[in-house]
C-alpha cells in the first residue's frame, strides 16, 4: 500500500490523500440524517435564513456551471460525502451500488480526470446550465447543522445535443466560522434506477 | 500520393429469409458497417441471436423467494422472470394473451398472479389463465392452452446465472457454456460459499449498436488509450506501485495475460497471470476508494494476518468473462447488454456482494461489502463513460456509407501468435482481436441458420 501513514493526534489525516472518515458509523449516521425533511415541524420559516441557504445552493450550481472546481470544493468541509443513490429511496450504500458515492479524494479524482485532457466523454467538456428551486430548510437535532432540500434541473449540452437530468438534492450544512459548509450532499436523480445517458459531468 | 478508391454497389438485401449473403458481410478480417447500422439485420438478430442461442436473463439472487418476480427482456420481448410457488424459475412473456398489453409494469416485486390492466384477465405466475371478467361472454373454451401466457421454451441456470433460449436444438446450457463454465466457477469460488448476490447497478444507455459493446468486452488493445484518463487518475499518487490496469501501458502482448476463445461466441481475458498470487495481492492493486484506509486499518486490528485475504474480496477480480451475446463478468460486476434498437443499447453493470457463509461473520461481511460497493463504482464512473463515448462515436463514424469496413485483424496472419489448443479453444495475446473474429463467426452461423425456435405454454 502506498497509503499515507495512519493518523496520529498531532497529524490529522489529509482527506485529499487518505480516506479514514468513511466508516460504518458514518454510513449509519448518513442514512439516518437524510430523513430530517420528513418532519414538517423542523421546517425553518425565517425568510432571512432561507435566503442565506438558497444563495448557497445557487452559488454551488453556478460554480459547477462555470467549471470553477476549486471554489466549488471549498464550499465543502474537508471530510465530505457526495452521494447519488441508485434507488429512489436512497437505500444503504453499504449494500447497494450507488450511481456515485464519493469522498473528497474521489471528487478530486473526478476533477483530475477531466483535466487530463484524455477523458473522451468530456472532450470537449459538456456545457451545463443548472436550475435550482424549491429550496426548503430544516433544523436538526444539532443546532449547528441544517438539512436543505431542493429540486434541480441540469441541462447538459454535449456533441450537438442537449439533454436533461432532473431530481432533488439534499444538503447537510454545518456552521463553520461565520458561514456554512456542506458536509454531505445527496443527489436523487429521477431516473436513478433506470438506464441513463452517459453521466460524465460532475453532477 | 493518395489512391482513388472506386465506390462499388453496397451489399444488397436478398429476397426471402436469407436477408444477405452473410459471407460477404462478415469476412475473416473485417465486418461490413451494415451489421451495425441496418435495422433489418437488427430485427433478424432479435430472433436469430437473442432467442436463437442461450441468452442471459437474470441472476437467481434477484428473485430469491417464492413468487418473486423481475421484469426483463429477451431481445425486445418483454418478460416477467418469476420464481413460482414451487420454486421453478420461468420466463413468462409479459404480454396478455387477450389483446397484447403488458401485464406488469413494475421492475420487481412479489406476486402469485398478474392481472392485465386493460380488461382484467388474470394469470397465475405459472402462466396459466386463472380467470377473466364475465366469462359467460365467451363461446370459446378459455381453458384452451393457447390463452395461457407464452413462456421462453427453455430456461436453465448455471450456478445462479439464468439463461433462456427458444432454440430447441441448442445444447444443454452447461454443454453450451463448455470451457467458459470453469472460468465462471473460479470467478464465483473466490467468494465465501462460492456465491454472490446482485445489489443494484450502474445503468447506462448509449446510442450505438449492442455489438459495439460486445466487441469491446475482451478488447485489450483499447485500454491504454481509451482509458488513459483513468490510468492517470488512478496513479496520480501511486509512485512505484502502479494501480489498476497500469500494466497495459507497457508492451501488453509480451505479458503473461492472454485472451482465450472457448466457443459459441464466448471468450475471456485472463489478467490473473500478471499478478503475484498472494493474500492482499488484489487489494494492493486497488486504486483509491472511499473508506479504504479506514477499513484496512480496522481489518488489520480485527483480523491480523487474515485481513488481507478478506480485503481481496473487495478487490476487483482481474478477468473479463464474456458469454455471447449479452453477458460480461468483469471485476466483480455482472454486466448485461440490452439491445434497444439498431443504434441504442443499455449496458447495466450489476454490482455483486458477498454473503455470510459463517466463515467471516456478519460484521466482516458488512464491511467487506461496504468497501466492495465503492471499488465497483470506480470503473463505471471513471472508465465506462469513455468507452460509451467511443461506442457512440463509432456508430456516428459508420454513417459514412462508402467507407464500408470495420477491421478486426490485429494478430491475424502473424505466425505462432494465435494458437489453437487441443481442446479447440483459441489463445492469443491480450491485445489481439482474435476474440472478435471468432465471435463474429458464431454471429454469422446463427444469422445463416434457420433455428428451430419454439415458445411454451402451460397445458
Ligand atoms: S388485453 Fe389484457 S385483458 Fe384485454
Ligand atoms: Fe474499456
Amino acid at each position: 500500500m502506498n497509503a499515507p501513514k495512519a493518523p496520529t493526534p498531532s497529524q490529522p489525516p489529509d482527506p485529499s490523500r487518505s480516506s479514514y472518515y468513511i466508516s460504518d458509523a458514518l454510513y449509519g449516521e448518513l442514512i439516518a440524517g437524510f430523513t430530517d425533511w420528513q418532519d414538517d415541524t423542523r421546517a425553518v420559516t425565517d425568510v432571512g435564513a432561507r435566503d442565506e441557504f438558497r444563495r448557497l445552493i445557487e452559488r454551488e450550481a453556478r460554480l459547477l456551471d462555470q467549471f470553477r472546481y476549486d471554489d466549488w470544493l471549498a464550499m465543502y468541509l474537508p471530510e465530505c460525502v457526495y452521494w447519488a443513490p441508485s434507488t429512489p429511496n436512497a437505500g444503504d450504500p453499504r449494500r447497494e451500488i450507488a450511481v456515485m458515492f464519493d469522498d473528497r479524494r474521489r471528487l478530486e479524482d473526478r476533477i483530475y480526470r477531466i483535466n487530463t485532457g484524455f477523458a473522451w466523454s468530456q472532450a470537449p467538456q459538456s456545457r451545463t446550465v443548472r436550475l435550482v428551486t424549491n429550496v426548503e430548510v430544516f433544523a436538526t437535532a444539532t443546532s449547528n447543522v441544517r438539512m436543505l432540500r431542493s429540486n434541480f434541473l441540469i441541462s447538459e449540452f454535449w456533441d450537438k445535443e442537449t439533454r436533461m437530468l432532473t431530481g432533488w438534492a439534499g444538503h447537510r450544512v454545518v456552521r463553520s466560522g461565520d458561514g456554512w459548509k456542506i458536509a454531505a450532499k445527496q443527489i436523487n436523480l429521477l431516473e436513478c434506477y433506470q438506464a441513463i445517458r452517459n453521466l460524465s459531468i460532475i453532477l | 500520393m493518395t489512391a482513388l478508391e472506386k465506390v462499388g454497389a453496397p451489399p444488397t438485401r436478398l429476397g426471402g429469409t436469407a436477408l444477405y449473403d452473410w459471407d460477404c458481410l462478415v469476412q475473416e478480417d473485417r465486418a461490413h458497417r451494415l451489421v451495425y447500422t441496418d435495422p433489418a439485420i437488427f430485427e433478424a438478430e432479435m430472433t436469430q441471436i437473442f432467442g436463437g442461442t442461450w441468452t442471459y436473463l437474470a441472476h437467481e439472487s434477484e428473485i430469491p423467494n417464492a413468487n418473486d418476480f423481475i421484469t426483463r427482456r429477451l431481445g425486445l420481448r418483454p418478460l416477467i422472470i418469476v420464481r413460482d410457488a414451487e420454486g421453478k424459475i420461468r420466463a413468462l412473456y409479459n404480454r396478455c394473451t387477450h389483446r397484447g398489453t403488458t401485464l406488469c409494469r413494475f421492475d420487481k416485486g412479489n406476486s402469485k398472479s398478474f392481472q392485465c390492466p386493460y380488461h382484467g384477465w388474470n394469470f397465475l405466475n405459472t402462466g396459466r389463465l386463472r380467470g377473466v371478467p364475465w366469462p359467460e361472454g365467451y363461446a370459446a373454451d378459455l381453458r384452451d392452452p393457447k390463452y395461457n401466457l407464452a413462456q421462453v421454451a427453455r430456461v436453465e441456470s448455471y450456478r445462479g446465472f439464468v439463461f433462456g433460449t427458444l432454440n430447441l436444438d441448442a445444447l444443454p446450457l452447461t454443454e453450451h457454456l463448455g470451457p467458459i463454465a470453469t472460468v465462471i466457477d473460479e470467478w464465483l469460488d473466490r467468494n465465501p460459499g462460492g456465491e454472490v448476490v446482485v445489489c443494484e447497478a450502474n445503468r447506462f444507455r448509449f446510442k450505438a449498436n449492442w455489438k459495439l459493446a460486445y466487441d469491446n468486452s475482451c478488447d485489450g488493445y483499447h485500454v491504454a488509450y481509451s482509458h488513459r484518463s483513468l490510468l492517470e487518475t488512478e496513479n496520480r499518487f501511486a509512485g512505484e506501485n502502479a494501480k489498476g490496469m497500469a500494466y497495459y501501458r507497457n508492451s501488453p502482448d509480451t505479458q503473461a495475460m492472454y485472451m482465450r476463445y472457448t466457443g459459441h461466441g464466448n471468450h475471456y481475458k485472463d489478467r490473473r497471470p500478471n499478478l503475484e498470487k498472494r493474500p492482499g495481492g488484489l487489494w494492493a492493486l486497488e486504486s483509491a476508494h472511499p473508506g479504504m484506509e479506514h477499513y484496512e486499518a480496522e481489518f488489520i486490528e480485527r483480523y491480523g494476518e487474515r485481513a488481507f485475504s478478506l480485503l481481496d474480496l473487495a478487490g476487483s477480480e482481474p478477468v473479463n468473462i464474456n458469454v455471447f451475446p449479452n453477458l460480461s463478468l468483469l471485476g466483480n460486476h455482472i454486466q448485461v447488454f440490452e439491445p434497444v434498437s439498431v443504434d441504442e443499447t443499455n449496458a447495466v453493470w450489476y454490482g455483486t456482494m458477498i454473503v455470510d457463509d459463517g466463515s467471516i461473520g456478519a460484521d466482516g461481511v458488512r464491511d467487506i461489502n461496504a468497501l466492495r460497493m465503492r471499488t465497483q463504482e470506480g470503473f463505471p464512473n471513471f472508465g465506462e463513460v469513455d468507452d460509451i463515448a467511443n461506442f457512440e462515436q463509432i456508430q456516428r463514424g459508420l454513417m459514412a456509407v462508402e467507407d464500408e469496413w470495420v477491421y478486426m485483424h490485429r494478430g491475424l496472419g502473424i505466425p505462432d501468435r494465435v494458437k489453437t489448443n487441443v481442446d479447440g479453444t483459441i489463445t492469443a495475446p491480450a491485445t489481439d482481436e482474435a476474440f472478435m473474429r471468432e465471435h463474429f463467426k458464431e454471429w454469422k452461423r446463427l444469422m445463416q441458420t434457420r433455428a428451430n425456435l419454439a415458445i411454451r405454454r402451460e397445458p
